[in-house]
């Protein structure tokens, strides 16, 4: 089922990286309908299976029933995905089978070589980088990195980067500067780490200094949002001249449960600040904050990991061939201009931008 | 005006945000009462202990400036309501909620003027504006500061106070860290001063953007400075705390700034920084003011 045309394994280096045919075999065999509003559907495809077992077991033609049920299980499916609340977004983003950065670098990059540490003080497992080749180009990427079970969840500290993450992130962009190599970003993160060490290690000084410098590097940048866009711990690698962002991935000032408990003193009301917060992929395109949506196979990424993968490596070529035609001087200017007008605010009484 | 050889730093038992009313003040150090008339006029610091009670950006730019110097600008730009957002109230009826309490238009004044005969421009926020958020608007007053301290070749003074970005905003307000950072890019190539003042509290989206760029980073003694929340940072990690967590104190200890600056010192400081980075010569001997 899957395509090695997208590209080959990386080699075989020490990388910790999730062979492509992973996803595959576990992810689109059986859809899994994990997430809460998916119930009605898990419910119809139990009644299914139930339905297979008993023509099995009793001999007994079943076929019509079987088929009304199926086409009921389709309408259903689609009633639901067509009209994904902003919550339900998040939820998918969140998909604990959602494709992650290294799924994406290995089907579709070639020759990955993982380059580890910040040089100052640590490793950090939840965003790393790399040279890599996208359809024969030298590439550099930094990413973040999700974990999948409990204990690559553990290793990758579930997303969530430290100050030294942001500090190699800085390191390989300014090698990627140096060798002229377009950088490319992998957004996935509910938000930096809080925690002591993260804080006395000045985090948010290694996310601002990145906000500048990525502003300033004299290379083509690509960030795209592959599922959490979690507020300034996405920033600090999304500085970029242009943004992507995938259907239902979310990206946002703040999670919805943190919006919802200092404005509406309760986590529970999430889906609320969700809708409130305006922090779906369609609306960030109209707000300018985004400059492609990817589309994703219905249900989300997960249901169809290869397409999706084709869908990204697609959008990629399309931006890095507009990118390679600009100067330097037209590239800096045009992404200090990019960020430059995003906002509204109101002034001499016209609303301004 | 008072000298500080050796500030001494009280310990903080309470991060009050509110300015002073009422005839009496408790000091927050001692717990006596003070006359709040005698903190006004001490830049809002309590006069035996050194405690630091928040000042509104006017009286902080009243202070800094040399007199008649500080022309304020971009006075006009305002939030708009980008999202329609509403919680329990509308974003537009908070601010102007805000406007009537706090007498201003926005959380940040912006101007040119100057401090000891230095130019420079200036951009100074006031917490009582919606918590000192870092919204559109704010962006825009910071980044035309920037702006304008580039074209006319001074420094920047930057005095943060704020929780981080403003959620009534959504994204909008995150993407003004990137605007605010990348034109301190700019700032930077033209080799002009960036000095970051930090007061309490500076957290949150304000902290990972402009406020820790600074060429030179200061801090009001005592101030709460960091990236995450305390509540957010034990309700994660499960770990205690330990005292003097994320106050001006621990971020020196840990190199993270330069100075700790007492208000009543603060012009003084400036000025001998500037005289360093930008004017390119020491103070003159005699006739201008000791520090």
């Amino acid at each position: 089922m899957f395509p090695q045309s997208l590209g080959s394994k990386p080699a075989a280096s020490p990388v910790d990286s999730v062979a492509p045919g992973y996803i595959a075999c576990s992810l689109m065999l059986k859809p899994a309908y994990a997430l809460e509003f998916e119930k009605p559907l898990r419910e119809l495809t139990r009644q299914l299976e139930l339905l297979h077992q008993k023509a099995l077991e009793q001999n007994l033609d079943l076929r019509r029933v079987i088929a009304e049920l199926e086409t009921q299980l389709a309408e259903t499916r689609q009633k639901i995905y067509a009209n994904l609340t902003p919550w339900q977004r998040v939820q998918i983003a969140r998909h604990p089978k959602r494709p992650y950065a290294l799924d994406y670098i290995g089907a579709m990059c070639e020759g990955f070589q993982e380059l580890h540490g910040d040089r100052q003080f640590n490793d950090d497992r939840a965003l790393i980088g790399g040279t890599a080749f996208l359809n024969g180009e030298a590439v550099m990427i930094v990413a973040q990195q999700k974990g999948r079970d409990t204990k690559e969840n553990i290793l990758r500290n579930f997303g969530m980067p430290q100050p030294e993450g942001y500090r190699k992130a800085l390191r390989l962009m300014r090698l990627a500067e140096k060798f002229r190599l377009p950088v490319i970003t992998f957004i996935d993160t509910p938000g930096a780490y809080p925690g002591i060490e993260s804080e006395a290690r000045h985090v948010s000084e290694a996310i601002a200094v990145n906000l500048r410098e990525m502003a300033m590097l004299r290379v083509p940048s690509i960030a795209v949002v592959v599922g959490e866009g979690g507020s300034g711990g996405a920033l600090g690698i999304g500085v970029t001249d242009r943004v992507l962002i995938f259907e239902n991935s979310y990206y946002s000032v703040i999670s919805p449960e943190g919006c919802a408990a200092i404005l509406w003193k309760d986590r529970a009301s999430a889906p609320i600040a969700a809708e409130a917060l305006k922090l779906s992929a369609a609306t960030l395109e109209k707000l300018g904050v985004v400059d492609e949506v990817i589309p994703e196979p219905m249900g989300g990424a997960h249901n169809d990991p290869a397409q999706t993968i084709a869908a990204l490596k697609y959008a990629l070529a399309k931006h890095l061939n507009d990118l390679r035609g600009l100067d330097t001087e037209t590239l800096l200017n045009t992404r200090y201009e990019r960020y430059r007008h995003l906002g509204v605010y109101e002034e001499a009484g016209a609303l301004r931008s | 005006m008072t000298h500080f050889d050796k500030p001494t730093y009280a310990v903080r038992k309470t991060r009050k945000k509110e300015i002073p009313q009422g005839v009496y003040t408790k000091d927050p150090v001692s717990g006596e009462p003070i006359f709040t008339r005698e903190i006004e006029d001490n830049q809002m610091v309590v006069p035996k202990s050194g405690y630091h009670f928040p000042i509104g950006a006017r009286e902080r730019i009243a202070h800094l400036t040399d007199p008649g110097t500080f022309v304020e600008t971009d006075a006009g730009v305002r939030s708009g309501d980008p999202l329609g957002f509403v919680d329990s109230a509308s974003y537009p009826s908070r601010l102007a909620k805000y406007e009537k309490q706090s007498g201003l238009s926005e959380a940040v004044i912006t101007g040119t003027g100057a401090i000891h005969g230095i130019a420079v421009s200036l951009a100074v926020m006031d917490f009582r504006f919606c918590g000192g958020t870092l919204g559109s608007a704010v962006g825009e007053k910071i980044t035309r500061a920037i702006e304008r301290a580039i074209e006319q070749k001074t420094p920047c003074i930057i005095f943060s106070t704020g929780g981080g970005a403003r959620m009534q905003e959504g994204i909008l307000s995150l993407m003004q860290m990137a605007k605010t950072s990348a034109a301190l890019g700019r700032l930077a190539q033209a080799r002009l001063p960036f000095i970051s003042v930090l007061t309490n509290p500076t957290t949150g989206g304000i902290s990972a953007s402009y406020a820790t760029l600074g060429d030179v980073i200061l801090a009001e003694p005592g101030a709460l400075i960091g990236f995450a929340g305390a509540r957010v940072i034990k309700d994660t990690t499960k770990q205690t705390l330990p005292p003097g967590f994320q106050t001006s104190e621990f971020l020196l200890k840990h190199g993270l700034i330069d100075q700790i600056v007492t208000r009543l010192e603060m012009r003084d400081r400036l000025r001998d920084i500037l005289l360093a980075l930008h004017v390119r010569k020491p103070a003159a001997p005699s006739g201008a003011a000791k520090s």
